[in-house]
This record gives C-alpha cells, structure tokens and sequence, in this order.
C-alpha cells in the first residue's frame, strides 16, 4: 500500500460533545450524592444497602456509570490516538477497551441489582 | 551575561551539543536577539533566522529557558541566567536553532488559508461592516512564527495528521471571515478526530503566543459552530 498520511473520517464532534455531557452528568451525580451523604452520614453496611435498594438510585447510578464508561472510552482512544502510532495495535488497544468497558457496564448492572 | 546554547551541524556533528557563551553586556533595554547577534560576532558559525527584529516577521521563534518566544522581543533583563537557548522543539533541526518548518507550513496550507469567494468580483474592496471586520480581531495579527504549535504536545505527536494551533487559528480566521463563503466546507475539512480534535485544550498555544492571541479560544469557536451545526 501507498505510504500517505490520510485525514478526513469526518467524526469527532459527537464523541468531543459526548465527553462534555457526560462530564456533567457525573459531577450532578457526584454532588447529589456527596450532599446526600453528608447530610444523612451512613454508619454501616445496612445503611447503604438501603440506600442502593431505591429503584431510583440504581437508576441513577446505572446513569453515572455509563457516563462513566463512554467518557472512558473517549478518553482512551484520545490517548491512543496520540501515543500509538502503528494502526494495528491501536486498533487492538481500541477493541480491547471496547470490550473491557462493555463487560464493566454489565458487571455494574448486575452489582447495583443484586442488592437485597 | 552567561548563555548555554544548542549547537547541531549535521554536516560534522554526530549529536547535538550545549555549547556555552559570555557576553559582557548591561541587559537593561536590550533585547535577546541583541544579545544573539553580539554571541553571533563573537562565533560566526552560530545559526540563527532572523529578519525584521521587531516581532513582526515571526523569523526568529525559538526555545527560550524552556518557553517559546521570539528572540526579537524577549526583554534581555527578565532572563534567567545562563539563558539557554534551543530551537523550536518537534520540528526536525537544519542547524543550530534552525528548525524545518515544511510540516508547519504543510498543515497551514491544509485550512486554505485565503478568502473563498465566488460572486463576481466587485469594482470596488469586498466591504465588511465595523463590527464584521471586529470578528477578525485577534486572528489577523498571527504571523506565523510556530511558537504556539511546537509547544502543543498534540502536535508532536501527530504533526502529519494535526493542524496544530496556528493552523485553526487561521481556519477560523476564514471561517470568522464575513467575506469568505466555504465555511461549510472548511468545517466539512476540519471536523475530524485527527485534523481538529486532538486539541485537548491544554492552552499551551495560548501560554506562549508572542502576539498575545488564544488559539485555544479559536478552537473553542470551532467547535462550538460544528455544534451549532449539528444540533
């Protein structure tokens, strides 16, 4: 193949925007939380599991976490864009990562929902 | 004065080296390149570019105790000594603190930096109204010494594939332009996780431009019209 440096995939800005949102969203969830903590303080392991039985914070939490993963996955791709230059291994770091936080997103869903 | 400056022939030299020089010199009111010139007297094999020695032709952008600046207009007196001089760093070394600037000049040339118009050429100046010709403020004045863009870390990484700070700055300098009509497609050209998104926004560019200008905020500007556009 012809050695030539090629830009122009034409994407970008949904992923740039998508870091931005979900920075957001995770610091209104850290907040709540934060604030919810200080003012009613949890002694024990009793006293979180009640607070993660509510439907609502699973839910919201479920909501942190996936922000957490796509903005962890915007991230490391910058890095490896940056870093890595030959594209195989970038494309296997890229895979590898994709499936990490995919196994990750599950895996918290199943955490958040087996508390009883 | 003490100076500690980076010497590389690639002609005779197999590394490049720091090589050291005094000058006697009283530093109040003088300038760095005054300072480069009298060293230059002294060792005339010492390579340095310069021209217009006021900031205005960007010839003489170098690696200034660890910030880039322009030599011309870098007060001599606020110096720590040894001032160590190097070029400017993540372009390939001519000599001494001559750097290749082709990469830079490649990527500038990438935005199309000239006015895109297809209507019949008036008779008269394409006019632009007070606050039209305002936008233009704080883009205009680069002059493209690559200060900014060989202190971006995204640029060293990816200098084939990133347009680096000068080379956004000039695009939205089009872009921002009320005369220009390809915004579109310069958006089309720049919307892309390489040519514009590698800017991390760690405001390096901004830190050390010698004109005082904000690639960074140009940037932002980008990306705040593609999100406008797509929205």
């Amino acid at each position: 193949m012809v050695k030539r440096i090629v830009t122009g995939a034409h994407y970008g800005l949904r992923d740039w925007l998508m870091q931005r949102i979900t920075a957001a969203v995770m610091v209104v969830y850290t907040l709540l939380l934060a604030v919810y903590i200080l003012f009613h303080p949890v002694a024990d392991y009793a006293g979180w599991k009640a607070i993660f039985g509510h439907e609502f914070v699973r839910l919201a939490t479920l909501l942190f976490l996936l922000s957490l993963f796509l903005h962890a996955w915007v991230g490391m791709r910058d890095i490896f864009m940056d870093y890595v230059h030959s594209t195989l291994v970038r494309l296997a770091l890229h895979v590898a990562v994709i499936l990490a936080l995919v196994m990750y997103a599950i895996w918290s869903a199943q955490i958040l929902w087996s508390i009883r | 004065m003490r100076f500690s400056i980076y010497r590389f022939n690639p002609e005779t030299d197999a590394k490049p080296y720091m090589q050291d020089y005094e000058l006697d010199l009283e530093a109040e009111g003088k300038m760095l390149l005054d300072a480069i010139l009298l060293i230059k007297e002294q060792d005339e094999t010492l390579t340095v570019r310069r021209s217009c020695r006021e900031g205005v032709c960007g010839s003489d952008g170098m690696n200034i105790n660890g910030r880039n600046g322009l030599a011309c207009v870098t007060p001599l007196q606020d110096l720590k000594q040894p001032i160590e001089l190097r070029p400017l760093p993540g372009l390939p070394v001519i000599r001494d603190l001559v750097v290749d600037m082709t990469q830079f000049y490649k990527q500038y040339r990438s935005i199309k930096p000239y006015v895109v118009n297809n209507d019949p050429e008036p008779e008269i100046e394409r006019l632009q109204s007070p606050e039209e010709r305002a936008e233009l403020d704080g883009l205009y004045e680069c002059i493209l010494c690559a200060c900014c863009s060989t202190s971006c870390p995204s640029f060293w990484w990816n200098p084939d594939k990133f347009v680096g700070p000068a080379g956004l700055l000039q695009a939205y300098r089009f872009i921002a332009d009320s005369r220009d009509q390809a915004s579109n497609e310069r958006l089309d050209d720049l919307e892309d996780p390489y040519r514009l998104f590698r800017c991390h926004s760690i405001m390096s560019c901004a830190e050390v431009c010698p004109k005082g200008l904000s690639p960074t905020r140009a940037i932002g500007k980008i990306k705040e019209i593609l999100v406008k556009r797509t929205v």
